[in-house]
């Protein structure tokens, strides 16, 4: 139902005894309202603001948090209010939309911010009022615009290349991006000088050169040296092709490519040549030969794959194409009105220019643009008027339009601006995000190595005391996992020592590789993470910003017996020997509020003799968990 | 002319994406969710009130929308393992989570599985535990949706491990488990006999207990 409608329920109702004259049957019974009639105050405190509203005001929105049964979640006995931990100044706006039925966006607020109090809440943004809604439809397209740009910034061709990849994906990312390899730098560079040389080769063909001997006439060049000058387009020409097929070969999606601008200029670009070569030397279709030669100088429009500033105008273009369409419209209407009437106008003299109205148009042309070559001039008074007057409103006709054409380019500059900001900021923070996850896993195997696991109370305390029950309980996680599993993590050092002893063939550059892949940027939410993070009772250290240890001495690996031996100082217990390994998975979820840790699970007990040669004593105690992190009180 | 057909394809193209808009947008708001009263949830699980109260904010302030879909289900998961690619297994977990299978785990979903998982008898823990593993929910336990869910756990652990992960060591696992659970060798494992095996393994019942004080 509409907003605010229940308020006139009653009235209506009331109103319901106006049909009784009229009914042709007895009305039905009245629904019993159960809940008590007398209006009450509700206190709601919102992160130390204290609000108080009737509860009627409330409820006139059930669909709300604060209408329905759910802020009975945040309902805090002791002190008989609701409390939200929220923006009290953001809360004053929702609440005046209860009291009012009209929402308002405050101006200075950040829309995402905005946005997810509303979310929260339970309202929907639609019913944001007429006289805010203009601008926070406005912010919130150019909000959505910048976060669509960042992603695409974010899958910019930079990223590393995922280790296994065919030689057809590193060929085109090689295309792509020339910066990944050196090769394709020397590739980039090398078709760039062709491009050039083959304009500068269809420019100076034309210049007159010096005749040959016996000869008076002046010849261009082209003519003069045929057989360098072919030898020059042959060469660029296979450069192009080889370009274009190698192109074709590594493209992902050979239809796309196909019909993508790029490289339908590249076919322009080689056409004429091959067409030249398979045309007979006969006279008419020499005619038409030559015009084909002109789409070579199509060959400069190649450069765009190497100037950004070509690119950025082209798209320009593309992005005012209204624009300019209204441009041409105007003109085109305003041309042909004027070259009609000087048409008329000096249909009179003798010895006119102005021959036809098509003539006419050159004329109106070039006084509308103000070129005024002066080739065709009016001679008739009336004749004059009319020229002046299309003079003038040439002017203002082609002012009207640039001015959008203009501001469009200068926003998709800007854009691409900071498009390369975010790409050389994305590299520093993949590495951070690489960073914290190393220092997650350090901080876990340092705390494996101090011992973490012995119970507390020990004389581990001190050592284990600055971390926060957080990182207790994560580490038990990750510590429940090692069980399940019965392998443990090790960090990359260790991990490709082990690599290297064990068989030959491996690469160490295959762990730092792999590390760097699981530096999946989820940076999508990296703020996310870190407020989530932040909101537990008492620890400030998030999983995000892992507090980097160095790893000194990493003695975890000290082995008895070879590789397959257990470990038997963490898990051996000596009645308890089992041959094979029985790991249960079970999810137990774990909410991590300040409590102590769970019992610490059998680690505890005391080491037993290490006996090498069994092979397992794993207890089939593992769990893997689900840990899901909220905030506690 | 040709500015004529440009300028009316261009405006048939924003009435176009303002219709598209006008959609997204109610598909967003579409995607809130309120869950049932508290007297309600209080009754249907072994939670307390004030647990519920402590649970529900939590789960408020993460997803304001109040429910969760996978993608960020999936993201939170990988933040708690950053050395493997926990994905996997996330994905199998929010299936066995979102019980009524529409896509989302809401906070009654989120509550009832907690509520099995820390207070529940050992009986409905095992049934979940059962539930998660047997992928497509038909009752029996594969060796093919075993292996799935052991490489997932694998997964998790990533590369760098001591020892290293070879290529069978999840199925070398897979066969221990159902050498142990499988008693009459028909080649699944169904709910009775996994529920029988746990009970008589001492290890795993005294380890049920290990979570009951997580919150």
């Amino acid at each position: 139902m509409a907003a605010g409608v229940a308020t006139w329920l009653p009235f209506a109702r009331a109103a319901a005894v106006g049909w009784l004259p009229l009914a042709k049957k007895t009305m039905p019974k009245p629904p019993v309202d159960k809940k008590s009639r007398n209006d009450e105050i509700l206190f709601v405190n919102v992160s130390g603001l204290r609000f108080q509203t009737w509860k009627n005001t409330l409820d006139r929105y059930p669909d709300t948090l604060l209408g329905s049964s759910e802020k009975e979640f945040f309902y805090n006995e002791d002190t008989q209010e609701y409390f939200f931990d929220r923006d009290p100044e953001m809360f004053r706006h929702i609440l005046n939309f209860y009291r009012t039925g009209k929402l308002h966006y405050p101006r200075q607020e950040c829309i995402q911010a905005f946005d997810e109090e509303l979310a929260f809440y339970g309202i929907v943004p639609d019913i944001i009022g007429d006289c805010c809604m203009e601008e926070y439809r406005d912010r919130k397209k150019e909000n959505q615009e910048r976060l669509a740009e960042d992603t695409e910034a974010e899958n910019a061709t930079d990223t590393p290349l995922p280790p296994h990849s065919t030689s057809r994906e590193r060929l085109w990312r090689a295309f792509e991006n020339p910066h990944t390899s050196t090769m394709a730098l020397v590739f980039y560079y090398v078709t760039g000088f062709f491009i050039a040389v083959s304009v500068i080769a269809n420019v100076v063909e034309t210049v007159p050169c010096r005749p040959p001997k016996g000869s008076k006439k002046d010849l261009p060049c082209g003519e003069k040296y045929t057989l360098a000058f072919f030898c020059m387009d042959t060469a660029c020409v296979l450069i192009f092709t080889f370009e274009y097929l190698m192109r074709l070969f590594a493209a992902p999606s050979r239809c796309k490519f196909m019909r993508s601008v790029m490289s339908v200029i590249d076919v322009v670009a080689i056409m004429p040549y091959y067409i030249g070569l398979v045309m007979p030397e006969n006279e008419d279709v020499s005619g038409a030969f030559v015009t084909l030669r002109v789409f070579r100088v199509f060959r400069i429009f190649k450069f765009s794959r190497h100037s950004q500033g070509l690119r950025i105008l082209g798209y320009t273009l593309k992005s005012c194409a209204s624009e300019l369409g209204f441009l041409l419209f105007s003109l085109t209407m305003a041309i042909i009105i004027f070259a009609t009437v000087m048409f008329y106008a000096e249909k009179g003299t003798k010895g006119t220019n102005f021959t036809s109205i098509p003539a006419s148009f050159w004329y109106t042309i070039v006084t509308m643009t103000t070129l005024g070559y002066g080739d065709m001039v009016p001679n008739t008074i009336a004749g004059k008027i009319f020229g002046s007057i299309c003079s003038l409103s040439g002017v203002l006709v082609i002012a009207l339009p640039v001015p959008v054409i203009v501001s469009n380019f200068s926003r998709i500059y800007h854009q691409n601006q900071r498009a390369d900001k975010m790409r050389a900021q994305q590299k520093v923070r993949l590495a951070r995000i690489r960073l914290a996850k190393k220092g997650t896993t350090n901080a876990f195997l340092q705390y494996k190595e101090e011992g973490g696991f012995q119970g507390r109370g020990s004389d581990n305390a001190l050592c284990l005391k600055n971390r926060s029950s957080f990182e207790h309980q994560h580490h038990h996680l990750l510590h429940c996992l090692e069980k399940t599993t019965n392998h443990e993590f090790t960090d990359e050092l260790t991990f490709s020592e082990m690599c290297m002893t064990e068989s030959v063939g491996y690469r160490t550059s295959r762990s730092t590789s792999i590390s760097s892949q699981q530096g999946v940027a989820t940076s999508c939410c990296p703020r996310r993470a870190k407020r989530r993070a932040i909101r537990l009772a008492n620890s400030t250290v998030s999983v995000s910003r892992g507090s980097v240890q160095e790893l000194d001495t990493l003695q975890v690996h000290k082995t008895s017996a070879g590789p397959q031996s257990s470990r038997s100082s963490l898990n051996a217990r000596t009645e308890d020997l089992k041959l094979n390994c029985e790991d249960r998975d079970f999810t137990a979820a774990i909410i991590s509020i300040p409590t102590p840790p769970a019992n610490t699970p059998d680690e505890s007990l005391p080491p037993s003799p290490a006996i090498p040669g069994i092979l397992r004593n794993s207890r089939p105690t593992s769990f893997t968990h689900e840990t899901v992190k909220i905030s506690s009180l | 002319m040709g500015a004529l057909m440009v300028i009316f394809s261009l405006q048939t193209k924003q009435r176009r994406k303002m219709t598209d808009s006008v959609e997204d947008e109610l598909e967003l708001s579409a995607a809130r969710h309120r869950p049932e009263a508290l007297e309600q949830l209080e009754a249907q699980t072994r939670f307390s009130r004030k647990e519920l109260q402590i649970l529900y904010r939590g789960f408020k302030n993460e997803c304001p929308s109040g429910v969760v879909n996978e993608d960020t289900f999936k993201e939170i998961y990988s933040q708690f393992f950053p050395q493997g690619d926990a994905s996997t297994y996330a994905h199998f977990l929010f299936d066995a989570f979102d019980t009524d299978h529409n896509g989302s785990v809401s906070f009654e979903d989120f509550v009832m599985g907690l509520s099995i998982l820390l207070r529940g008898t050992v009986q409905e823990k095992l049934n979940w535990a059962f539930n998660l593993y047997d992928i497509n929910k038909d009752g029996y336990i594969t060796k093919e949706e075993m292996l799935d869910i052991i490489k997932s756990i694998y997964d998790m652990m990533g590369k760098c491990t001591y020892p290293t992960l070879k290529e069978e060591t999840p199925r070398q696992h897979v066969e221990i488990f159902f050498q142990k659970m499988d008693k009459n060798r028909d080649g699944v494992v169904t709910i009775d006999e996994f529920i029988d095996c746990c009970q008589n393994d001492e290890n795993i019942m005294k380890s049920m207990q290990l979570f009951e004080n997580v919150i």
